[in-house]
């Protein structure tokens, strides 16, 4: 035959199922292509590595003082790879390598604790308001637009005065907000996706409401939603970076980035570059990652969007 | 003449248009999509409707399966649908299966095609074994014409044509009684549109579904329809035999309809008068009193703007809304 058929040549191949190539599948392939997002998916691996497994490769932990440091800094805890101490000491003598591991870890945590909060319940709530529509919709919007117009930050403040400082407060509260804008976004999603015809084609069928929601609206708003969750992670970084700056968030033998950069934001003026350097190194690159990751993804699943 | 399968009663459909600018409490303009259609379709039997867009067939499509809210009564196997429990309802679905407009939109871009077409079948016999589930559809592809070992691709990667073969196999696993077939090949080439329209011919000859076929082409309707239902604004115009609809059609608008198919013989179809139906489809939210059709139907007169004609008789199975529909239409040429 002179053209190419290829129903002819499909019925000669054997009767085995064909693979078919998802949308997934061409997502990561689109992805892959994407230079910049590759990078920054590498750095976020090696971030993700430090902070998880960086703690073997010092004796120092970040915990003991070494008193004989303690005011003799600036020409004693200088960064070197003779004494061990790579990143330095901080005022108190400690290493500043493994509180960095330790401020990276906790940072990374609380984004991607954050991040999931959001993604779980935000997705769903968003899904199922959008999905149901008509008053339970109003009325679940509206809930969220009393949660959002909250100011958040005062009240997590308020939070952490009231019921003292600790990690699990903070989780909470990075927590409780995060989920509002997802919800929103997830809703507006699927107020165009129930319009599908494959929904339609869904409920004629006979196909339960909530099956559909999971089936058939949660997947197709998963582009999205994993877009927006990669983006979040640094907005909650920065969040509780801030709240850490303030002298509220995580307390002391503990550490997030947030907190070491504001102690070494503190020691400026002492000629201890390094402890504000090293952890602001590690947030800025990681913060950088992030966002090329979502933008990558972004153009990875929705390249018409771009 | 066997118990009809399906008995539509005065079935009305109307939609709340909010008033733009108005307060949450401001009452919404009501939109009759449909205004009280009546008709019977037997089993096995195959129904036309055909009107040009915005005359209701498709919400009326949707009404019958019950995905947009109606009043009126839909009497399906002698059981009033609208009045079930939504459990029930549910359960009934799976005798009324439906192929959409668009056959890419109809499925879902994240599901393989075998997880699409089982989809009826897991959802009303969950506990069918995977092998079944597997070994049905793959026959069920093979007999729509598409290749079995594709069941594990995506509805992107496949045609048109191939996407509502997709779609006709899922609406025929669970072997319906009744098949609605929302413009399915309005959306394809010509080509693919016989093709389809043959296979929907063949299924019905084989698995005797009945059918309501809609599309705005009468040429494709009048292939497959036994009767022609004509609608216009949401109402009857005129129902019939198919050949009647085609070769004595009654009601002024079914006689431009007709006259507008092109005939396919270059010098025949310059040669063929060509009337045209001037003005637009009236806005559905204040319809012409009277009559709907009046403010385009040359035939108008005082009587038309007053009384909204009944169904009349007008031969065997043969009705038409129509005061004076024995009377002889005026066709307005168009201008050369």
């Amino acid at each position: 035959m002179a053209f190419h058929d290829p129903t002819a040549e499909a019925l000669q191949r054997p009767a085995h199922p064909d693979k078919g190539r998802s949308l997934w599948t061409d997502a990561r392939r689109r992805f892959a292509r994407n230079r910049a997002a590759m990078v920054a998916l590498v750095a976020l691996v090696l971030i993700a590595l430090f902070a998880f497994f960086g703690q073997l490769l010092t004796e120092f932990d970040g915990e003991t003082v070494d008193f004989t440091l303690i005011g003799v800094n600036a020409t004693q805890g200088v960064p070197s790879l003779e004494t061990g101490h790579y990143f330095g000491t901080d005022q108190e003598g400690r290493d500043l390598y493994a509180r960095t591991v330790q401020g990276t870890r906790l940072s990374l945590m609380i984004g991607i604790v954050g991040s999931l909060v959001a993604v779980v319940v935000g997705t769903l709530y968003g899904a199922v308001s959008g999905y149901l529509g008509g008053r339970v919709d109003g009325a679940m919007m509206r809930i969220v637009d009393v949660l959002m117009s909250i100011p958040f930050m005062f009240v997590l403040i308020l939070m952490l005065v009231m019921f003292g400082r600790s990690l699990l407060m903070l989780f909470i509260g990075i927590g409780l907000i995060s989920w509002l804008s997802m919800a929103r976004i997830a809703r507006g999603q699927t107020l165009s996706i129930k319009n599908k015809e494959f929904v339609e084609a869904a409920v004629a069928t006979g196909v339960r409401p909530l099956t559909i929601i999971l089936r058939h609206v949660v997947p197709n708003l998963a582009g999205v939603v994993i877009v927006y969750a990669t983006l979040l992670i640094p907005e909650m970084i920065i969040y509780e970076s801030f709240i850490s700056f303030l002298g509220l968030g995580v307390q002391e033998p503990n550490t997030s980035l947030g907190a070491l950069i504001s102690r070494g934001a503190s020691q400026i003026g002492n000629g201890v570059p390094w402890q504000l350097g090293f952890p602001l190194f590690f947030f800025v690159v990681m913060l950088f990652a992030f966002f090329f990751v979502g933008d990558g993804l972004r153009d990875a699943i929705d390249p018409k969007d771009r | 003449m066997s118990a009809p399968i399906l008995q539509v009663n005065d079935l009305r459909v109307t939609f709340d248009v909010p008033v733009r600018g108005g307060w949450p409490w401001t009452p919404p303009r009501k939109l009759q999509a449909v205004g009280g259609i009546s008709f019977d379709l037997q089993p096995g039997e195959v129904l036309g409707v055909v009107g040009e867009s915005g005359s209701g067939k498709s919400t009326l499509a949707r009404a019958i399966v019950g995905t947009v809210p109606s009043t009126g009564r839909v009497l399906f196997d002698g059981q009033d649908l609208t009045r079930l429990s939504p459990e029930a309802r549910r359960a009934r679905r799976r005798d009324i299966q439906m192929i959409f407009q668009d056959p890419l939109a109809a499925l879902n871009p994240r599901l393989t095609v075998g997880d699409i077409i089982a989809e009826p079948l897991t959802t009303h016999f969950p506990k069918t074994p995977r092998a079944e589930v597997r070994a049905r559809v793959q026959a069920l592809m093979e007999r729509v014409g598409l290749l079995p070992n594709l069941v594990n691709r995506y509805p992107h990667e496949f045609s048109g044509g191939q996407c509502q073969r997709i779609g006709i196999a899922r609406a025929l696993i669970l072997n319906p009684k009744l098949l609605i077939c929302d413009e399915p090949v309005s959306a394809l080439d010509v080509s693919v549109q016989a093709q389809v329209v043959n296979l929907l011919r063949e299924l019905r000859r084989e698995m005797g579904i009945a059918m309501i076929f809609i599309a705005h082409d009468l040429s494709v309707v009048r292939h497959i329809s036994d009767r022609i239902m004509v609608m216009y604004l949401g109402r009857l115009m005129e129902r019939a035999p198919a050949p009647a609809v085609v070769g004595t059609p009654r009601h002024p608008y079914t006689q431009f309809l007709i006259a507008s198919v092109p005939i396919p013989d270059p010098v025949l179809e310059k040669a063929r008068p060509r009337p045209v139906l001037e003005g637009d489809l009236p806005s559905p939210l204040s319809p012409p009193s009277g009559c709907v059709f009046r403010t385009r139907c040359p035939k108008a007169r005082e009587r038309c703007a007053v009384e909204p004609p009944p169904p009349y008789d007008v031969g065997p199975g043969h009705v038409a809304t129509c005061h004076y529909w024995d009377e002889p239409t005026p066709m307005v040429q168009a201008a050369e």
